[in-house]
């Protein structure tokens, strides 16, 4: 086991875009070799020691290598953007696109996590313990094709376009949503514990969206096929009775998507 | 300026005859010349092209890289561009976008490749202005555009009253107004119907109001080219337009021009030439690949090359440019409207649609191209059948409708499979089975050689579009643009694809106008490129007369008469050409 600690030096102005913190490339380098990975700042390239201090402790491969960084990076964009292996643990707020696009390896944010959290993930695991921004798991703008695999779990509220044409994988948010969760949706599956406002599975072909709480402006396009108690979505069991809809036939005329809501 | 000296190259100038010799070339003034003097020659650039290819630079006569739908294409799409980025350095600007990159990208990646001249294939009248601003944004490249006419209300009424001096006319008028350089017509007759929901599908449908058939219009358009005497034929988007079956259609429109005689009344002064290098042309067909579809329905699509291919082997007024689909993500963008809300009915992706007031329409929509899917798989082997079958490479040239069946980037892939039958069969094996099985690819055993390359990617190009008397050779008096590719032709390897393609996408050199401008593939100069525009005259009191109804048609515009030129100050460098002055009498009908 190795740990690379960066601990931040103090505010940050200009949002700082950090694609190279991922254990996949930090791994095995030498201190001084990290302090200079550099780093966008606005227009600027800088290298990475000037806004970290960093504390090398062992070396291993990236399975083995464990980034923890040690305070507030809300103005750190990008971390563990693409990461394929290893663990980061961010002890404090996390920037816009933690984790997006990883491919596997694990990461875990103690507290709030900004705008597209894992966007177009293919694996892992994104754990975020606060609140999540829009966007979470959700395809980038203008394309309809969002995350792949793996899973995100988000443990407060997440806002609009949760799972934003989700393809495969699953993403778990213990509070509310916005608007707009598990839009053009096609695979995967979406549980939201708490409530959402509308446009839950707007457009929707395929895959699985489950509400626990109040959707407060149901989507028109969805029609009822029964209730059922305890239904399993694949693998992932709900708990309580619930109305199970398909739609988005807004969209389509054979939709796909099943869209489970708790009665209440 | 200083001089240049390509020393010791292979060249291919189709136009010269020249076939892989060994010779110098020397540009002095940014032109071609015989020789230098001893003073000249101490101080010149010397690019040392031992064992190394020499042609002229590319010339691309069919690409859609400047205007409104090129903008919407960008628009609508950002997951096109966040991960297809371009970094600035100290002389370039940066850019992003893959399938519809930026004007700037556009341009650099054109030069990266070895392009140095690129036209713009559809110019709405309306959107000349927006054309113009943005080839004025587009670095290094020569430019220029054609507009369209197919659909236009004031062509349709003259063409109906049989008035074709009248309709050239209002061309040339329109010409020299928003600064085109020739006449580009898009599924004649059935985009005014998109109007009302719907289309024309056979050559003597008559559309609405104005009544007037496919067929007149494209007689009548090639009539105007040839009685005003542009420097290009007829630029021709057949009707019915990705279509299964629509190779008859695509046939039969190329007869209509059978037997006109190609005139071009430019004044210009022509570089030397061996071969004749005046257009023989009075159809140049856009897109082949897209209308020559076989079967009657998506369930027994095919190939249709063939029957098409047959026609255009026994027929000299025919030059076609293949739009190949080389496979990956693309941009549909067109002046088709209804072709293009047919392909949005069977992708369920985004779709753009825009009316274009008293002129012509268009439709953007983001395609993906995939060798798993069998229409991909069989669109593939017919962008090369076409180039491959037309036995006479002087009728065809090679684009990919960029960005309609692929991106221009993906050009050296496409070279690859011209000239590889090895390329050919690994793509085959990764494809839809009917790749091969509805095509006739298969069988093809032709591979293209270097000679021929140059044929269907320069010199064609220019003597097509009536360029030839500047670019696409290396005669004494032609533009010093040159390409230096990095292949010893006598130790190339065609069953190394990926070699071949490497080569292409990146040649050592490119010259324009005498000066280096990229080296392998990193961009070194950023002159700033000329746009050619025709204008045409006819006769002066006709003029007049069409004039007072195109005035009094003008309250349907919506904006004003004295709004509508788009004046030269638009165009970097711009280079008019003179068409049919002094003036030819007109003899009326």
């Amino acid at each position: 086991m190795a740990e690379i600690v960066l601990l931040p030096k103090g505010k940050i102005g200009i949002n700082v875009e950090a694609e190279v913190i991922r254990p996949d490339l930090m791994a095995g380098k030498p201190k001084a070799e990290i302090e200079g990975m550099r780093v966008w700042q606005g227009p600027v390239q800088l290298p990475l020691k000037e806004f970290f201090d960093v504390d090398v402790r062992g070396a291993a491969a990236p399975e083995e290598t464990t980034i923890i960084i040690d305070g507030d990076v809300s103005r750190v964009k990008h971390i563990g953007h693409g990461m394929k292996a290893g663990k980061i643990e961010i002890r404090g707020p996390a920037g816009m696109h933690v984790g997006a696009e990883m491919a596997g390896g694990i990461i875990i944010v103690e507290k709030d996590a900004g705008a597209w959290a894992g966007m177009e993930m293919k694996g892992g695991l994104l754990q975020v313990k606060g609140n999540a921004g829009d966007h979470t798991g959700s395809a980038y703008r203008g394309s309809w094709r969002g995350m792949t695999g793996g899973q995100i779990v988000i443990e407060g509220n997440a806002r609009s376009q949760v799972g934003a044409g989700l393809a495969g994988g699953q993403i778990v948010v213990s509070g509310n949503v916005e608007n707009f969760c598990g839009m053009r949706q096609g695979g995967g599956l979406i549980v939201v514990k708490g409530d959402a406002i509308r446009g839950v599975g707007a457009e929707m072909a395929g895959g699985n969206i489950a509400v626990y709480g109040i959707i407060r402006q149901f989507s028109p396009g969805f029609v009822e096929m029964g209730r059922e108690e305890n239904p399993k979505v694949g693998d992932f069991p709900l708990e309580g009775m619930f109305v199970k809809y398909t739609g988005d036939y807004a969209i389509s005329k054979n939709p796909k998507g099943l869209l489970y809501s708790k009665e209440v | 300026m200083a001089a240049t000296i390509i020393k010791n190259g292979y060249v291919f100038d189709p136009l010269n005859g020249i076939d892989g010799e060994i010779k110098d070339i020397f540009i002095k003034d940014g032109k071609v010349v015989a020789s230098l003097s001893g003073a000249e020659a101490r101080d010149a650039t010397v690019i040392d092209a031992t064992g190394k290819t020499v042609m002229p630079g590319g010339v691309d006569s069919h690409s859609h890289v400047a205007g409104a739908k090129v903008n919407a294409g960008r628009l609508m799409r950002p997951e096109d561009h966040y991960k297809s980025v371009r970094a600035k350095t100290d002389i370039t600007h940066s850019g992003s976008g893959y399938t519809v990159p930026s004007v700037y990208k556009q341009g650099y990646d054109y030069a990266a490749m070895g392009y140095t001249t690129v036209f713009e294939a559809a110019m709405p009248p309306l959107e000349a202005r927006h054309t113009h601003e943005e080839m004025r944004s587009t670095p290094i490249l020569d430019m220029g555009a054609y507009m369209v006419f197919g659909n236009n209300w004031f062509i349709m009424r003259y063409l109906k009253d049989g008035d074709v001096e009248k309709a050239a006319a209002y061309v040339a008028w329109m010409m020299r107004t928003h600064k085109a350089y020739g006449i580009k017509c898009v599924n004649p007759a059935g985009v005014e119907n998109w109007g009302w929901a719907k289309n024309v599908h056979g050559l003597d449908d008559h559309n609405i109001h104005f009544d007037i058939t496919p067929r007149e219009v494209i007689r009548g358009l090639a009539e105007v080219n040839e009685l005003l005497g542009l420097p290009m034929s007829l630029h021709l988007h057949t009707n019915n337009l990705g279509h299964p079956g629509n190779w008859e259609i695509t046939r039969d429109s190329l007869q209509i021009t059978s037997g006109m005689d190609p005139k071009n009344k430019t004044e210009v002064e022509w570089a030397e030439t061996k071969e004749n290098a005046r257009r023989k042309q009075c159809v140049y067909l856009a897109h082949a690949q897209f209308s020559s579809f076989g079967g009657t329905s998506w369930r027994d699509f095919g190939s249709g090359v063939k029957g098409l291919v047959d026609y255009v082997n026994g027929a000299d007024h025919v030059v076609i440019d293949n739009g190949a689909v080389p496979f990956g993500p693309a941009t549909a963008m067109t002046g088709d409207g209804p072709a293009i809300h047919d392909l949005y009915m069977l992708s369920g992706q985004k779709w753009a649609n825009c009316d274009i007031e008293l002129e012509c329409g268009s439709g953007v929509i983001p395609l993906m191209y995939l060798k798993g899917s069998p229409i991909s798989a069989v669109q593939w082997a017919m962008g090369l059948e076409l180039l491959l079958l037309i036995k006479d490479p002087w009728k065809t040239i090679m684009t990919t409708d960029h960005p309609n069946g692929g991106v221009f980037t993906q050009y050296p892939q496409v070279i690859t499979w011209l000239m590889s039958k090895k390329a050919r069969d690994d793509t085959a094996k990764e494809c839809h089975k009917w790749a091969y099985d509805r095509s006739s690819l298969g069988g093809v055993d032709r591979e293209l050689g270097l000679y021929e390359i140059a044929i269907l990617t320069r010199a064609n190009s220019a003597r097509t579009i009536g360029l030839s008397y500047r670019k696409g050779h290396l005669g004494v008096g032609a533009d010093g643009d040159v390409t230096v590719y990095d292949l010893d032709p006598t130790k190339l390897n065609v069953n190394d694809p990926a070699t071949l393609m490497q080569k292409f996408a990146r040649p050592d050199y490119t010259v324009k106008d005498g000066q280096i401008v990229a080296k392998q593939g990193q961009i070194v100069a950023v002159p700033k490129g000329r746009r050619y525009y025709c204008r045409p005259y006819l006769d002066d009191t006709l003029e007049k007369e069409m004039l007072v109804d195109v005035k009094n048609w003008f309250k349907y515009y919506t904006l004003g008469f004295s709004n509508y030129p788009v004046p030269e100050k638009y165009l970097t460098n711009p280079v008019p050409i003179q068409v049919n002055k002094p003036l030819e009498a007109v003899v009326r009908r």
